[in-house]
């Protein structure tokens, strides 16, 4: 039997197919568009799978509209980062709205977790008005950072304060490159802290989109106490996840238990 | 709901002074919420139809009661706290109303007379005052206000510009003077409602109070106690409904439909029916009491496939769990029975607390709880605060806890349902 998991986020619909086996047969990323249930859908009707299970913020919306079984995000990136890296402990996924930290029991199960609230602030979606208030691109914006020498103080983590910040130190003459690093800076401050709450041990498995851009790994690795590890396929780890709990409902189902 | 002969009460509302178009729409908006909330769920137990009447006829049928008793020269007490005894309200021949008002109504009003940062218990009784749309404290001759925490004792101020309102004082800790300082105001709160009323506290009419609110409570005891057997015979939200009713429906017939729902579920546990599949996860609620209409964490529990099986809450056990000792002789007797079985009661606002934890402790065991949700309004300091011990004590103990800050609004469902459902696939 062939699973689908598909993690529908704000900013990209991620699919990954399974063979029985758990070994993945193929996987894809969209943008969501203005309609991620439909972006889904091109997915879902690409076949190939016998059972879709759904994650990310349109979850509800696809089992309404195909009936699959939706699990949050949390369970998702726990089951997704376990299978990479069998070894971890904790899972950070910052992603394009929403930041989440896990920590994992022993066997992989969620141990406790922390998600941000209802506003923008530190996510991916963050980092993105930040690089347009500074004229860069989010590669620019990462580069930057990782060539200052230090971080300019950021005082607010509110996306709309921090814009008009931003753009104030620019028309003072700051450094772009000590902005950007000093933006880099806040959002890992707040996200060690998130951390910190709910006693995140290493091995950190650092997953999501944001998980791509090297200063925030960097920072996120010189301020975590522990192994800091990143997957190849950062943005996958939900998608993953969903369709390995598929998997291992068959397996349940199957055994009876 | 929509029977054929619907009486039109716009004429009785007009008389109150309510907004009717507000009203109106106040009364649509709650409808449509209770459509949504209860009525689509499956197999629910017979003797909610009462409880379904009642709410379709909250600003009907029941202001209707309210207002023939005043028109016979009756008097309605209205009060937001369990420490204002009802019984003493009913003993001099009174009725009482619960005023706690839980959905979003007329902020636009409030805030102009009061911070944003104000938690949404407070800014909804005074939004449903200043916009004219809550036909219970209309119909209330008197509100008798308590000094619980800051934000209600300075919001009583403001609500005595518009109203009637006088102020119990309650201390802040339980030693013995503290208690006996309640006892006092006690005496005050009697001469209020004797004034009031024109009726004298008797020890007949005492006695005969406190065994009608008794019988209240141990009909509601009666339900608390099916929802520790699985699977949970009533819904969660079912359960929190019926205590919310508590504090407005006619005392007797109240009591007489419960013990019929009561009759209900007893069955129903006898025969293994329950409203949950059997491996639903089980959850205690702890904090910041639910004034009606607010059901939104129990829908949102219960639609994330977990079951809501006790709450310790005002709206909840710290309501009915303990009883007012019913063998006083004299009004005064009874007077010192009720201060002690009221500074009983745990609410975040005393220092030192541990009863409180005590008692979530206890409830997680006999209710057989997979995991507790420790509820707090935004800007609610006593149960904000508390939250961190009740979390330490939990964690202690091995029950995993979610802590959840909210408010009336809408806009935090999706987060706040992702947050659930993780916690329901966690534990
Ligand atoms: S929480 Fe405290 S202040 Fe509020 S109603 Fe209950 S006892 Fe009164
Ligand atoms: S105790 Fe909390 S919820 Fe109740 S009125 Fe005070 S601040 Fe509001």
């Amino acid at each position: 039997m062939r699973v689908l998991g598909l993690d529908i986020g704000s900013r990209s619909v991620d699919a990954v197919w399974l063979a029985d086996g758990g070994d993945i047969v193929d996987a894809a990323i969209a943008d969501s568009g203005y309609d991620p249930p439909a972006a889904a859908r091109t997915f879902v009707e690409r076949g190939g799978h016998d059972i879709v299970v759904a994650t990310g913020y349109g979850r509800h919306a696809a089992r309404e509209a195909y009936g699959c079984t939706a699990i949050t995000e949390i369970k998702a990136y726990a089951l997704g980062a376990s299978a990479i890296f069998p070894q971890a402990a904790a899972v950070l996924d910052i992603g394009g709205q929403d930041t989440k930290v896990i920590a994992l029991t022993a066997n992989g199960r969620v141990a406790d977790f922390e998600m941000n609230d209802k506003c923008a602030a530190g996510t991916g979606k963050f980092l993105e008005v930040m690089a347009r208030a500074l004229g860069y691109s989010l590669e620019e914006m990462a580069a930057a950072s990782l060539a200052a020498e230090t971080g300019l103080a950021i005082t607010s983590m509110c996306t709309v304060f921090a814009e008009s910040e931003v753009t104030g130190l620019v028309h003072r003459g700051e450094d772009r490159r000590e902005i950007s690093r000093g933006l880099h800076e806040s959002i890992a401050k707040r996200t060690l802290s998130s951390l910190a709450r709910v006693s995140a041990a290493g091995p950190l498995v650092f997953a999501g989109g944001v998980a791509k851009n090297a200063a925030m790994v960097e920072l996120i690795r010189a301020g975590f106490k522990g192994e800091v590890l990143v997957p190849e396929d950062a943005q996958t780890v939900g998608a993953l996840g969903a369709a390995l709990s598929a998997l291992a409902d068959i397996a349940t189902d199957a055994t009876g238990a | 709901m929509s029977e054929e002969a619907v009486v039109d009460y716009h004429p009785m509302w007009a008389e109150l002074g309510l907004d009717l178009p507000t009203h109106d729409a106040l009364l649509g908006a709650v409808g449509q919420m209770y459509g949504a909330a209860f009525l689509k769920q499956e197999n629910r137990p017979e003797g909610m139809s009462y409880l379904d009447f009642v709410v379709s006829e909250v600003h009907g049928l029941r202001i209707k009661e309210l207002h023939d008793f005043r028109a016979q020269g009756g008097k309605v007490v209205g009060t937001f706290c369990l420490y204002v005894p009802e019984e003493m309200i009913r003993a001099a021949g009174a009725w009482s109303v619960g005023l706690c008002a839980g959905a979003e109504f007329g902020y636009d009003e409030v805030e102009k007379i009061m911070p944003r940062n104000t938690c949404a218990l407070i800014k909804s009784f005074m939004g449903f005052k200043l916009t004219r749309v809550c036909p219970y404290i209309e119909e209330s001759d008197l509100v008798v206000g308590e000094t619980t925490c800051d934000g209600k004792k300075k919001a009583y101020e403001l609500l005595g510009e518009l109203h009637n309102v006088y102020v119990l004082e309650l201390p802040q800790m339980k030693r013995p003077e503290d208690v006996a300082f309640y006892r006092e105001e006690l005496g005050e709160l009697q001469g209020k409602v004797e004034e009031l009323t024109g009726n004298a506290i008797t020890a007949e009419s005492l006695r005969t109070a406190i065994k009608e609110v008794n019988d209240k409570r141990r009909a509601l005891q009666r339900i608390a106690a099916t929802r520790a057997h699985s699977p949970a015979p009533i819904s969660g939200k079912d359960a929190l409904l019926a205590t919310q009713v508590a504090f407005y429906d006619d005392v007797p017939r109240y009591t007489q439909m419960m013990n019929a729902l009561a009759d209900e579920l007893e069955q129903r546990v006898a025969d293994g029916v329950g409203v949950a599949p059997a491996g639903a996860k089980r959850i205690l609620i702890t904090g910041t009491p639910m004034a009606l209409p607010n059901w939104k964490l129990h829908d949102i529990i219960e639609k994330s496939g977990g079951i809501v099986v006790g709450e310790e809450m005002c709206t909840g056990s710290r309501y009915y769990d303990a009883l007012v000792p019913e063998d006083g002789e004299t009004v005064e007797e009874m007077l010192e029975a009720i201060s002690a079985k009221y500074m009983d009661i745990n609410c975040a606002c005393f220092t030192p607390n541990q009863g409180r934890i005590d008692d979530i402790l206890r409830m997680a065991r006999e209710v057989n709880a997979d995991g507790i949700i420790d509820y707090a309004l935004n800007f609610c300091t006593p149960y904000q605060m508390e939250a961190f011990s009740v979390d330490k004590a939990a964690k202690d103990a091995g029950v995993p806890l979610l802590k959840i800050d909210t408010d009336y609004s809408a806009e935090d469902m999706g987060q706040l349902s992702t947050r659930v459902e993780a916690f329901l696939e966690m534990i």
